[in-house]
């Protein structure tokens, strides 16, 4: 074992240029590799960051005819206690429409519980400015553009069961959706409850997930354990299409890593076996001498270790390198990354032993060669 | 007397086309540290007789007895641990690893039985170097010695794990005339000393005039053999 393994460094030493050439060529496999892979990561987490991040995940609401939840106290009591939750909190939505400096706009109503909410859409966060105050409401961006508004200034609000009232805009909101910007009119829970005339009552209670693809799991779990009446949506359920896209990013993702792993596979295979032909006559010599077959062999899978492990180092290292390169050219106006570095080191370690069982399994067949070949052929060839 | 190396009946034929017989009933038994030569014109069949004796290549019919044991029933890896443990080669072709020093070329065999490299075995491989008068280029890689320094290098390789019989296949091939007198009082010298058996390959009479024994190989069948 340590014989073999001394023969194939000093096989690798006494040739260093194509050791080198090897090694780097698995490198920049692997390297396009990691760059591709934490690309695609960093594109997904953003999508998934910017498109359900600030949401709720799963969303209890009634089916009740007027749509709110009985006893939700205790409900939310309930759900709020659930240690697998990252952030939980009740609601009350209604549409309505807002009469305010001759223009007609329908909105939707959104009473919050704070700070609860800000857990789920990180309202403190998004405001742009002014701030939330009971009794006053928060609106989105594109509606105090539309309407003209600025905090301090006074909406006139109608709910849809008619009901007429002023309210004072404490803030402006951006939270990152252009629909929702231009809809959402935001206060704490009870404000809504007396702008509504709903006394104590919500419409949904929102949850969120500390890992969003296990919602659609959640959701069903939770639906064996509630009333009836009440309905469990998740949002894997509701964005059905970027799922496929995900799907698809992932798919096309792996497609090109196997690829370039089949192409690092042949690459190594073929030096190799050129290898073992270029060594053959020291291989016979050692047999001559009484190295057994499989120490034979293991000469040439130590070399695909070997290279293998320095490809893979080489590789993360490249990858890295293009993908934190890529996060300083290609940037937004204002300077962010276009994509999001995203580091799994898993996924790091999981291409290094890539590189490494591509170069054992590339050096299958030339060891096998190795293993069979006869001093004879050596030593009467000369 | 003693047999270091026994063939009985031995029979070589080449498969191809037109299948070769090279060996015909080879019948020959070399007594415990003494000194052979087998000569024998080119295509003769000696250099196929020698690797047969060596395990390297298998008789097509016959055996091959080593220090009193049949070959017949080994395994390839219980034929590559007995050539470790009890054949020396030399070749017409030094045949040393590029890759290694001298001293580690000299030092592989013992390697290949066990990975254990103590200070004794790097004394002898020290000590057998010297008696080759290698001692000033124990450290050059290999490749840059001159081609007598590499066959020296080759023999003290052969005698490290201190095998019961050396075979030599035109050991002095590629040397000339003075280094091959001096690489022949070596190989004596080590006979006397370490009372190894030697069965040595040559063409050149003069070379097996120095040998106990001589054996003529002609067309595949002993045609002399001579003690001395």
């Amino acid at each position: 074992m340590r014989l073999a393994l001394a023969i194939a460094s000093r096989f690798l030493l006494s040739s260093k240029s194509q050791s080198v050439l090897i090694a780097l060529g698995i490198g920049v496999g692997i390297g396009v590799q990691v760059f591709i892979g934490s690309l695609i990561t960093g594109l997904q987490v953003s999508l998934i960051d910017t498109t359900i991040g600030n949401s709720a995940h799963i969303t209890i609401t009634s089916r009740n005819a007027d749509r709110t939840i009985d006893d939700w106290q205790e409900l939310y009591a309930r759900v709020s206690q659930n240690p697998k939750y990252a952030a939980t909190s009740a609601t009350l939505t209604r549409p309505g429409f807002t009469v305010t400096n001759n223009q007609f706009e329908t909105i939707l109503i959104r009473g919050f519980q704070l700070p609860q909410a800000d857990g789920i859409y990180n309202l403190s966060q998004a405001l742009i400015a002014g701030e939330f105050r009971s009794g006053e409401v928060v609106i989105g961006r594109e509606l105090a553009t539309e309407l003209n508004i600025e905090p301090g200034d006074e909406i006139t609000i109608l709910t849809g069961a008619g009901q007429r009232s002023q309210a004072v805009v404490s803030g402006l909101i951006d939270l990152k959706v252009a629909a929702i910007n231009r809809s959402w009119v935001l206060m704490d829970l009870s404000t809504a409850q007396e702008l509504l005339k709903i006394e104590n009552l919500v419409t949904a209670i929102e949850i969120q997930l500390p890992d969003v693809f296990t919602a659609r799991e959640e959701a069903e779990r939770l639906k064996t354990e509630l009333d009836e009446y009440l309905r469990v949506e998740n949002w894997k359920d509701q964005n059905e299409q970027l799922l496929t896209g995900l799907q698809g990013q992932s798919t096309s993702s792996l497609m090109i890593q196997i690829f370039v792993i089949i192409a690092i596979s042949l690459g190594i295979t073929s030096v190799l076996a050129i290898t073992v032909m270029q060594k053959s006559r020291q291989i016979g010599i050692l047999k001559a001498m009484g190295i057994k077959d499989r120490q034979a062999s293991l000469i040439f899978l130590f070399q695909g270790l070997m290279l293998g492990i320095l490809g893979g180092i080489l590789g993360i290292a490249i990858g890295l390198g293009l993908a934190f390169s890529f996060t300083k050219f290609a940037v937004n106006p204002d300077g962010s990354p276009l994509v999001p570095l995203v580091i799994v080191p898993t996924f790091l370690i999981g291409s290094g032993l890539v590189a490494i069982a591509a170069s054992i399994l590339a050096s299958l067949a030339p060891a096998r060669r190795s293993q069979k070949l006869d001093p004879m052929e050596v030593i009467r060839n000369g | 007397m003693v047999n270091a190396l026994e063939l009985k009946h031995v029979d070589k034929v080449y498969d191809g086309p037109v299948p070769t017989q090279v060996l015909f009933d080879i019948n020959l038994a070399f007594a415990e540290n003494s000194f052979n030569a087998i000569i024998g014109s080119s295509g003769s069949g000696k250099s196929t007789l020698l690797n047969i004796m060596g395990t390297l290549d298998r008789a097509t019919k016959g055996e091959v007895w080593v220090n009193s044991q049949s070959t017949a029933k080994l395994s390839r890896d219980g034929l590559a641990e007995l050539r470790n443990q009890t054949i020396g080669f030399v070749f017409q072709f030094h045949f040393l690893l590029p890759e290694f020093t001298a001293l580690e070329n000299v030092l592989l065999p013992h390697r290949i039985g066990t990975s254990i490299i103590s200070k004794e075995i790097v004394d002898r491989a020290h000590d057998i170097m010297e008696l080759m008068g290698l001692s000033k280029v124990k450290n050059n890689p290999s490749a840059r010695m001159s081609g007598g320094q590499q066959q020296r290098t080759a023999i003290a390789r052969a005698l490290i794990n201190q095998p019961s019989i050396i075979l030599a296949d035109e050991p002095t091939g590629n040397l000339d005339s003075e280094t091959t007198e001096t690489t022949y009082e070596l190989l004596r010298k080590i006979h006397q000393e370490l009372n190894t058996t030697f069965i040595i390959i040559t063409h050149d009479r003069r070379v097996a005039e120095k040998a106990d024994r001589i054996v003529e190989i002609r067309d595949g069948k002993i045609a002399l053999d001579m003690y001395r």
